[in-house]
């Protein structure tokens, strides 16, 4: 590891001093969301409760941070002791994606300071919310346990260390039972409006495609992710990281490949199973086989050759096509196919005031998780705690 | 053990779900409180005067509003509800005649809001009206997502106590014994309060008078499961604003089957989890085992290759040894023999 920030260097590079405006913008708009009103910074209206906070704050920020629970099942459950490098950064990445995904919760919610309401004062367990709220409330806990070592180590705490690490087991297990939960509630959510979202999108396998879809989701943020830390971290980096990266890389992109696959098949499933086909060729029909042909089945294709060529660089591409795959399938449930029967003039489109506290959120994210990345142990084994897993 | 009250946890927590979804929508059809109360709106007698948006604002203490209730120009162009209008009369061109119907909470036997609520905020009343309770609201607005009929509203500009507004069906006042505000107010008797039972009665009772006049269809009888607002009309429910295409499968029942799933999620991953894994170890152990196998047999061969080693040494060495014995005692006899000669030669020079 040769780090060391060589002391000269400027702070006020061009990133930084975006990052310092985007952040300062967003605190002003915090302040009027939280002083004025959701109605102050939103385009949300009583035909159009739910806008881009839900439809990409949670939905796709819950179903990117999948990562966390698929590679450590991979890794402890079914043994692929060669990802275990993996493990930490995909931890990391969950564990912070869920934390700001609740923090985004706050600016959507009317009454914020109500939110453990439902897990405690009131449940409502009629509701898939109810089972979203509770899953990930649960699972945020089992990341941060999952993701204490890496603070415990930097501290030297020996004991807390031990004891995080001994519940590694347990905590995967939990881990992915919420996860196979909560990911899937979040697609049970739109299953009380059938007559509200499009047909094509609406199925009664919602949750089900919610799911499956979550898995190359995560195995992909994995790829990407490790992929731009090769690329601006490398520095970071130990040896073993280096070393198995590429096997990591190729082994998740054959695991999403295959899924991608099961994935396909299944979204014709819910086709056919409501005979929807008409729908097919209508101005909606083009736009549903541009998110299922070219961004479930061509990121397939790509991944299958990835593996089989062992290319490394193909793989990575591929894993930028399922992520925006993704995020063009959840936005297309919670917003363009949703209400798709209003006229245009009540349909909703973001308001710049909303879309710039997304950014915002997203941006204080990043910067956490640089922070983390180059604080902690996790791109590298902590020198006092090696072989020690 | 931990593990064992962790997965106690969930399993619990999953058998509360299973049976609270299983009592909201689960195989029994619930048809609604058989004495509850409902309004009837006949679209043939409404004249669109907004008398009944008016008593609607006054009843409820609703802040008032820019436009007075008298200006009937507001209907030339589509409204709907809002946090402070609990309910609004469109005009619908149906042919060359303007129709007009009233729009407010359809007061659903089985709300689809109530079962999104993950709060349970909303509650389906023995009067027949489906009332909020706001201080229990989180202000998620899922109840406003889930509801068909686009009812509930928001307070988007209130920062710290925003409520979802939407009619009460005056639950407060028919506790009281008056009619709703709008009921009482209809100077043409558009509106007619009472038992559901009854109203489905009355209803049916002016279809066969005037087959000529009225579609054969109770609008609210069976949508979305049954609703405590009933209409009938003269024109095609979708030609005024009520979508027919919603079915009859109350809302909850569209979540309840895979609500419950969960139990079995809860019951089934961690037995399956728990095999991959111990399948796992038992792989890493059976190959360990191999491994162990393997290194007892090269040391045992390599021990039993040394042993040889070591004997043919030392059978070398002996044979060694053997000979060196053999060649100083050949020595040492050669050295007597010649020493037995020299003295018998001595001797013999001796008697000389
Ligand atoms: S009309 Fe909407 S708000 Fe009223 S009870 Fe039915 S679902 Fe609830
Ligand atoms: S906004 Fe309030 S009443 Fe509506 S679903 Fe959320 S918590 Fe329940």
């Amino acid at each position: 590891m040769s780090h060391h920030t060589t002391p000269d260097k400027k702070f006020w590079t061009p990133a930084n001093i975006l990052t310092a405006i985007i952040l300062a913008v967003g605190l002003v708009l915090t302040v009027k969301r939280f002083t004025m009103g959701i109605g102050s910074v939103t385009n949300l209206t009583d035909d159009n409760p739910w806008g881009i906070w839900i439809g990409f704050d949670l939905l796709c920020g819950v179903a990117l941070a999948a990562g966390g629970y698929t590679t450590s099942a991979a890794v402890y459950l079914f043994g692929m002791k060669k990802y275990h490098s993996a493990v930490r950064p995909a931890i990391t990445t969950a564990f912070l994606g869920y934390a700001f995904v609740v923090f985004a919760l706050l600016y959507d919610l009317g009454r914020y300071y109500r939110l453990p309401y439902p897990l405690t004062i009131y449940p409502g367990p009629t509701s898939f919310l109810f089972e979203v709220g509770l899953c990930v409330a649960l699972y945020l806990t089992v990341l941060a346990i999952e993701f204490s070592p890496a603070v415990w180590e930097t501290l030297r705490w020996k004991k807390m260390r031990h004891y995080a690490h001994s519940l590694t087991l347990v905590l995967t297990i939990f881990g992915v039972i919420l996860s196979t939960l909560h990911q899937s509630s979040l697609g049970g959510l739109y299953l009380i409006a059938p007559s509200k979202l499009h047909p094509l999108w609406y199925s009664p396998y919602l949750a089900l495609f919610f799911f499956v879809s979550s898995i190359p989701a995560g195995l992909s943020m994995v790829i990407f992710e490790g992929g731009l830390s090769h690329k601006f971290l490398h520095h970071k980096m130990d040896q073993t990281h280096i070393d198995e990266a590429p096997g990591v890389t190729l082994g998740f992109a054959k695991a999403a490949a295959v899924v991608l696959f099961g994935y396909f098949n299944l979204k014709w499933i819910g086709v056919a199973i409501d005979d929807n086909w008409h729908y097919l060729a209508t101005g909606w029909g083009a736009w549903f086989l541009v998110e299922v042909i070219g961004f479930v089945l061509v990121p397939c294709l790509m991944y299958a050759v990835a593996a089989r060529e062992k290319n490394q660089k193909l793989a990575f591409w591929a894993s930028i096509v399922t992520v925006l795959g993704i995020v063009l399938n959840r936005l297309n449930i919670s917003l363009v196919a949703f209400n798709w029967q209003l006229p245009s003039e009540f349909r909703y489109v973001p308001a710049w005031e909303e879309i710039m506290i997304t950014v915002f959120i997203v941006t204080l994210e990043i910067t956490v998780l640089r922070f983390c990345l180059s604080k902690l142990p996790i791109l590298h084994e902590h020198p006092e705690f090696k072989e020690a897993h | 053990m931990k593990r064992r009250k962790f997965i106690g946890m969930l399993a619990g927590a999953g058998a509360c779900l299973a049976a609270s979804s299983a009592s909201a929508g689960g195989t029994h059809h619930f048809t609604g409180y058989p004495e509850s109360f409902g309004v009837l709106f006949d679209s043939t007698k409404c004249i669109g005067c907004r008398k009944c948006e008016a008593a609607c604002n006054k009843v409820n203490e609703l802040p008032a509003q820019p436009v007075p209730f008298d200006d009937l120009t507001v209907m030339d162009k589509r409204r709907r509800t809002h946090h402070d209008t609990f309910t609004v009369v469109n005009k619908y061109a149906v042919g060359d005649k303007p129709v007009y119907r009233k729009q407010q909470c359809n007061h659903c036997l089985e709300p689809a809001c109530a079962s999104a609520c993950f709060v349970g905020a909303f509650k389906k009343d023995k009067t027949g009206a489906v009332s909020y309770d706001a201080s229990k609201c989180v202000g998620c607005r899922y109840c406003m997502i889930a509801c068909p009929f686009e009812i509930p509203t928001y307070e988007y500009h209130d920062p710290v106590t925003p409520r979802v507004r939407k009619c009460t069906m005056c639950q407060p006042r028919i506790e009281e014994g008056k009619l709703p505000g709008c009921v009482e107010d209809c100077p043409k008797g558009a509106l007619v309060f009472g038992r559901r039972e009854d109203l489905l009665g009355i209803a049916r009772e002016r279809i066969r008078k005037h087959p000529d006049t009225y579609i054969n269809h109770i609008y609210g009888e069976n949508e979305m499961g049954g609703t405590s607002w009933l209409y009938i009309s003269g024109a095609p429910f979708s030609q005024i604003g009520l979508r027919e295409d919603l079915g009859i499968t109350p809302a909850p029942q569209f979540t309840s089957g895979p609500l419950g799933v969960v139990p079995a999620i809860v019951g089934l991953w961690p037995v399956f989890l728990t095999g991959a894994y111990a399948l796992t170890k038992r792989k890493e152990k059976i190959s360990e085992e191999e491994q162990h196998h393997a290194v007892a047999e090269a040391v045992a061969d390599a021990q039993a290759e040394a042993a040889k080693k070591l004997k043919a040494a030392m059978d070398k060495a002996e044979r060694d040894k053997q000979a060196a014995v053999d060649r100083e005692v050949k020595k040492a006899l050669k050295d007597a023999e010649e020493a037995r000669k020299k003295e018998a030669e001595a001797a013999d020079a001796g008697e000389q």
